[in-house]
């Protein structure tokens, strides 16, 4: 057991010394031609009138970020994951020698779980700190209310929540799934897998749950021909499901379709065992449960229960493997890292090998060379960004089990297109 | 709704029903008695109640992982000593707020809605740096859970029937507390003439300091028991304050018994339309009922007949 765990130690930090081995490769080869060298370095840095023509806070030595979620109120809860997830990439790609010859240097801003204070922090974060890019806002709320600013000061927003569609920006790279990628493949899965007929659709009340729902009861009326036997909504925050545990158990459906979110998730699933739906037996499939999410529930009260999205902790790939053990070495062992998180991450490595495909930190060229840039170090695996700056990604479907953590038990094979404004679903 | 249904299975889920109904009743009044305390005999607006109730999660949660720990054979009763340590945690905290902060402001009772909603606020942060931003999951002993099937097809939530017992206890504990002991003679002496009862030799302060105490503890043990049913996280008592103003406010402040009127009202009425209805409609059409009401009836369900 401690011999494989050393090994597994012993690879990982192999790996890491070939990276950084091969950042310093110029150097030790360098060594009796020292003028070559020095050339060799300015070519790696190039001036900075020619990377950045429109005053962004670039200088010969850093390039300053912006990093915008909140870290006080109720959002708190989920966007501490990303906040951590941004400044580790930030961490590491400094410690890979940075972007262009450059060191990032972050500017974090509390949003507060205030959409007004997002849009005011983000001016701020364009405006006066001159941002070259930013990580950041995890509701569609604090989305809708920063893209304004981002459209009007022309910066550049790094998106990494999973959300509705219906949206598309030159300002704005979305690097979670928006709906049809989460939604489709999950329900297609589970009519192949369990032979689902009737399905009952739950979630609170606000623009995702309700989008994504019509989503999946466009695909299963209309493509998949089958029946939806119930659709409701319940106020954020909602803390009591037993009516409507007992209407679910009146039209016995197949397959309960939930997209509850916060603190009634955790209601929702103590109150869903406690009144004696065994997960083993009766499906249920959500989109909105991550692992961050089980912490709060109990791993024991949604054992079973399968979720459908692009990323789970237990991936099996070297790429995950080695993003995990860095995760836990930075914020301790007990830390649990969602779909969310993930995507964050992938914020500050696509925003590096865009501007380094650019050759500029310009908005614009930046906006204009994002379409094509591809990440096979994501641990989610490869990832591309399409022409509509959202990400082709594989989706998964993870059987929940009582230590909090997902089990894959499906993978579509191959990307799955990014589809915002989905034709036949509106 | 009902077509293709047998009447057996008609009859076992309205039973099932007003099962619910009964639980959201237990949940309501246990969110709200510690509220009407010190805002009917107090006079006091508790902004910071549900942040005492989540007080009391934390601490069933710390008891738990104690346990877990140190006594991992005695598992299964740790829920008991943890309402036990929430009620004596909360209601010390509530008397040391009460000496330190509300004893100042009895004379400007809408200061203290300021002042205690700046409580609320410090008590959010002050989880948040300790236990975290995230939610923390507190794991029930194993009899806790799940069901007790009646018949075969009605089943009842142990933890349901947990709450409905607790609510049963802590109110008529309250009762016999109000109206059949000693200190509640002050308490209600106090409340009705605080000059002279001063003058028969009751110390108002420390009636005053044991009232609030007294509320906040058993918002304590409340935050314990949601354990059971929804989450534990730094914000969550936000979750409960509004419930447990409508319940209250509702039900007359100054009147014990129109806070049970009340509590049984709304959840009556909030989990029957649920049934009926998608969950925000029930809401809205409830909050709706309540306002209609409360027009007709500006000072709540029960008055207080008092010469003012």
């Amino acid at each position: 057991m401690s011999s494989s765990d050393d090994r597994q130690d012993k690879m990982s930090a192999t790996r890491r010394a070939v990276l950084q081995g091969m950042a310093a490769l110029p150097l030790a080869s360098a060594v009796p031609a020292t003028t070559m060298f020095a050339s060799a370095a300015r070519a790696d840095t190039p001036p900075t009138s020619a990377v950045n023509t429109t005053g962004l806070a670039v200088t010969d030595t850093e390039v300053t970020v912006g990093i915008l979620h909140s870290v006080t109120g109720t959002m708190a809860i989920s966007e501490t994951g990303s906040v951590q997830a941004e400044k580790l990439a930030i961490e590491q790609i400094n410690a890979a020698g940075g972007i262009l010859g450059r060191k990032i240097k972050f500017i974090q801003e509390d949003g507060a779980s205030d959409w007004p204070t997002f849009a005011e922090k983000a001016k701020k974060l364009l405006v006066q700190d001159k941002c070259a890019s930013v990580f950041g806002c995890w509701t569609s709320a604090s989305r809708k209310a920063v893209l304004p600013v981002f459209e009007q000061y022309n910066g550049m927003l790094y998106y990494p929540t999973f959300y509705e569609g219906l949206e598309q920006s030159k300002n704005v790279i979305y690097t979670g799934q928006e709906a049809t990628q989460q939604i489709i493949a999950g329900l297609d899965w589970v009519v192949k897998e369990k032979g689902a007929k009737t399905f009952y659709l739950l979630g609170s009340d606000y623009i995702w749950p309700r989008t994504s729902n019509k989503i999946a009861r466009k695909h299963i009326e209309n493509f998949q021909k089958l029946k939806v036997v119930g659709e409701e909504y319940f106020p954020l925050g909602h803390t009591q499901f037993n009516s409507a545990i007992n209407k679910i158990k009146l039209t016995k459906p197949d397959v309960i379709y939930a997209i509850i979110v916060g603190g009634s998730n955790v209601a929702f699933y103590k109150q869903l065992k406690a009144a004696g739906f065994d997960l083993s037996k009766q499906t249920l499939l959500t989109i909105s449960v991550t692992e961050d999410e089980i912490q709060g529930i109990g791993g024991e009260n949604i054992a079973g229960a399968f979720a459908c999205m692009k990323y789970f902790q237990s991936l099996d790939n070297p790429n995950n493997k080695a993003f995990v053990e860095a995760f836990k070495k930075t914020y301790g062992d007990k830390i649990v890292i969602g779909d969310v998180t993930q995507a964050a991450y992938l914020g500050p490595w696509l925003w590096k090998l865009t501007v380094e495909k650019a050759g500029s930190f310009d908005i614009d060229k930046v906006a204009a060379a994002s379409a094509g840039v591809a990440f096979d170090k994501a641990p989610e695996g490869y990832v591309r960004i399409h022409e509509n700056h959202h990400l082709w990604s594989k989706t998964r479907v993870g059987k929940a089990k009582a230590d909090g953590q997902y089990e894959v038990v499906f993978e579509t094979a191959d990307l799955v297109q990014p589809d915002p404004f989905p034709k036949g679903y509106q | 709704m009902f077509m293709g249904y047998t009447l057996s299975e008609l009859g076992s889920i309205f039973a099932m029903q007003a099962f619910a109904g009964l639980i959201l009743f237990s949940v309501f009044v246990l969110m709200s008695l510690g509220l009407a305390i010190i805002f009917g005999q107090m006079g006091v607006i508790n902004m910071a109640h549900g942040e005492f109730m989540i007080l009391g999660a934390y601490m069933t949660y710390l008891t738990s992982q104690l346990f877990q720990s140190y006594l991992p054979g005695l598992y299964g009763i740790y829920f008991f000593v943890a309402m036990g340590v929430a009620f004596l945690v909360s209601g010390s905290l509530g008397m040391l707020v009460e000496w330190s902060m509300i004893r100042f402001l009895y004379k400007r009772p809408l200061d203290t809605l300021l002042a205690t909603w700046g409580l609320s606020l410090i008590m959010q942060q002050a989880f948040r740096s300790i236990f975290g931003a995230r939610e923390v999951g507190v794991e029930l002993p194993e009899w806790m859970m799940g069901s007790l099937p009646v018949t075969d097809t009605i089943e009842v939530q142990i933890n349901g029937l947990f709450v409905m017992g607790l609510t049963m206890l802590i109110a008529v504990a309250v009762y016999l507390l109000m109206f059949r002991s000693r200190w509640g003679l002050q308490v209600r002496a106090v409340v009705q003439n605080r000059t002279m009862a001063g003058a028969v030799g009751i110390s108002t302060e420390r009636v005053d300091r044991n009232t609030f105490g007294l509320g906040c503890g058993i918002a304590g043990i409340a935050g314990s028991a949601f354990t059971m049913i929804g989450s534990t996280g730094p914000t969550a008592g936000q979750l409960y304050i509004v419930d447990t103003f409508l319940v209250v406010v509702f039900g007359g402040a100054a009147s014990l018994a129109g806070t049970i009127a009340s509590a049984f009202t709304i959840s009556q009425a909030q989990s029957t339309m649920e049934f009926f209805m998608s969950g925000s409609m029930a809401k809205v059409l409830t909050l709706l009922v309540v306002v209609g009401i409360l027009m007709l009836r500006p000072e709540g369900l029960f008055v207080l007949k008092v010469r003012r």
